[in-house]
């Protein structure tokens, strides 16, 4: 008599659960049956919907002229005014030109001695070695750049810190090198070596632990030496997460990182030092021009989209690989 | 496999291992300074260029700023402000990662796009300010912690591990009556606990470093928090001209500027360690899947 009851209630279990898949059914069955898992996902949601989308519904006063009691949606549209005010004023150029200077000296500069250094790091066979190198390179990482700045002006005080003795006796001069104009970029670049590249690395150490070890031997035996195996087999093993990588970093070019160039940033050195992120608090905080500010912040991510679409374009075009 | 076998690249490796330790060596020296400085006299400071030992120990600058109420009101205020936000950040996150891990969840698709688009364009600096504003948020901690609260790169990760772990799991945890909720708690937690503490000391260290938020949103000096206290005491003199510093303002002693950089650096160097066990691994899935 058992085995029939069993096998009335897995009918009646098949009844009252349809087989149909999840798809079929109706949202609100769905909904009723995921409510937890809903109500989980509604604090994020909500967050992405305020603090994430709720800035980019705000972009819209770049075309109005807002004003404070008047809100973002009564503000009168103004179209394209504030775009035409800025590239039509004299800051521009001058932004651009800094702006553009110093993330080309960061592509050129700090890009390579990041590959540099893993390139090295990766020809360390002594394992302590390489650990306690990598563990004292990453950590400049983990700080904050008013902690940077705040070593580099310790480092380069005027007339007592280390570094400005050192540089100065080097080049035989007798300059402050944190307020000339002349040492800005030089500093923002050796900064950013100091903190970024060591960091940096950890991707493309990686990617040369994936490269195939029979390479080397078989290039080993045809009488390859150290810098031809590196250039033979490493660096085309690794060329895809250094175009990847590429990529990423155009795309970002047009964000010199404001809190850097913001705390180097002093009344003498102004006309080297202003870029679009500072310049938008300047304008927009300091000065409350909202809607202009918030112009060159957008006209600032477009480029950035443009640019980092653009370059994966041209990288597909040419070696097939590219980021997406 | 014989690698060492020829003489210059013995020649190599040695100019490598030297070139590398050198490497190491100068990015701690600043450190190293720093500290030596903090517990130097500031005569030692003024006369020596640079030193790593101080000839004679003082600890009158550690005494001194510990004794302004406005260094230990921003050290108390940023203690807090770290703690009480890496818990709402690390909560929001989880809590979101758990349904979105869900296959069969309808707008999970949906919600992870906004996810990624949210990662690749932002309102920028004046609308979130507007926004922060309008919701009466200046001038208070939440600044510090909401706009920020979750990070689009750690989301995807966390979401990530939660998909990889067994489903059985979790089957026979529904088989004995779990809700999704309790599952969540009692089963995904505590398999998570190495990813996610990972994950909380990168949120605290992202709320201990960060200087924008609270020059954007605190104008109360009263209320600044380490990184903003760090500004005034290294960089206030007269050629600033970048707003934001009381002119009356005099600036401090050599000796405290290095104290205080000690102060604000050593909660990451005494988390660090932790955080080097599991970062390579994070930001490599996060690089691979993200």
């Amino acid at each position: 008599m058992t085995a029939p009851v069993v096998e009335a209630k897995a009918s009646e279990r098949a009844a009252t659960t349809p087989p149909a898949p999840a798809r079929r059914r109706g949202f609100a069955v769905h909904f009723a049956h995921y409510k937890w898992l809903y109500l989980l996902l509604l604090p994020g949601v909500l967050y992405f919907a305020i603090f994430r989308y709720g800035p980019m519904y705000g972009v819209s006063i770049a075309f109005k002229d807002y004003v404070p009691f008047l809100g973002v949606n009564g503000s009168p549209w103004v179209g394209v005014q504030h775009f035409q005010d800025f590239f039509a004023n004299p800051d521009f150029p001058r932004l651009l030109g800094n702006t553009l200077i110093l993330a080309f000296l960061n592509l050129g500069i700090a890009f390579p001695l990041t590959i540099v250094l893993a390139l090295l790091l990766n020809e360390v066979r002594l394992s302590v070695l390489k650990r306690t190198v990598q563990t004292l390179v990453y950590i400049p990482h983990f700080l904050s750049w008013t902690i940077v700045a705040s070593l580099s002006f310790l480092l380069f005080a005027l007339d007592i810190g280390p570094l400005f003795q050192f540089v100065n006796g080097l080049f035989g001069t007798n300059v402050d090198i944190l307020s000339d104009p002349n040492w800005f970029r030089p500093l923002i670049v050796l900064q950013e070596i100091w903190k970024n590249t060591g960091w940096g690395t950890i991707i493309f150490l990686a990617a040369l632990a994936t490269v195939d070890q029979d390479q080397y031997e078989a290039a080993i035996i045809d009488g390859a030496g150290r810098f031809r195996r590196v250039w033979h087999i490493t660096l085309p093993g690794i060329r895809s997460t250094i175009i990847v990588m590429l990529i990423l970093a155009i795309g970002q070019m047009l964000n010199t990182g404001f809190e850097q160039i913001y705390l180097m940033t002093n009344a003498l050195n102004r006309s080297v030092a202003d870029v679009f992120d500072t310049y938008v608090y300047f304008v927009g905080i300091t000065q409350g021009a909202y809607s202009y500010s918030t112009a060159v912040g957008l006209f600032k991510s477009l480029v950035g989209i443009v640019l980092i679409f653009g370059t994966n374009w041209l990288s597909k075009r040419f070696n097939q690989s590219g980021l997406f | 496999m014989k690698i060492h076998n020829t003489r210059g690249g013995r020649i190599f490796d040695a100019a490598n291992y030297v070139f590398l330790t050198l490497v190491g060596i100068i990015t701690l020296l600043p450190f190293v300074y720093v500290v030596a400085g903090s517990f130097a006299n500031e005569a030692e400071i003024t006369r020596r260029a640079f030193f790593v030992w101080p000839e004679q120990f003082t600890l009158g600058a550690y005494e001194y700023i510990f004794s302004t109420p406005a260094f230990t009101r921003a050290l108390i205020t940023t203690v807090l402000v770290t703690l009480v936000g890496t818990l709402i950040q690390l909560i929001l996150t989880v809590t979101m990662a758990y349904p979105l891990a869900k296959k069969n969840l309808r707008g999970r698709k949906l919600i992870m796009s906004l996810v990624v688009f949210a990662m690749v364009f932002s309102g920028g600096m004046i609308p979130t300010f507007l926004l922060v504003k309008d919701l009466g948020l200046l001038n208070t901690y939440w600044a510090l912690i909401l706009p920020a609260a979750i990070n689009p790169f750690s989301l995807i990760i966390i979401k990530n591990f939660f998909q990889e772990l067994p489903a059985e799991l979790e089957e026979s945890a529904k088989m004995d009556g779990a809700t999704e909720i309790g599952i969540l708690w009692r089963i995904l937690l505590p398999l998570s606990k190495p990813v996610l503490a990972t994950f909380a000391l990168f949120y605290a260290v992202g709320i201990w470093n960060d200087f924008m938020s609270p020059l954007l949103y605190l104008s109360d000096n009263n209320m600044w928090t380490l990184q903003m206290y760090l500004r005034q005491v290294t960089a206030a003199s007269d050629l600033l001209g970048t707003g934001n510093v009381d002119p009356t303002y005099i600036p401090p002693e050599q000796g405290i500027k290095f104290a205080v950089i000690v102060v604000a650096t050593l909660p990451i160097l005494i988390f660090y360690p932790f955080l080097q066990k599991h970062f390579a691994k994070g930001m490599l899935i996060g690089s691979v899947k993200g």
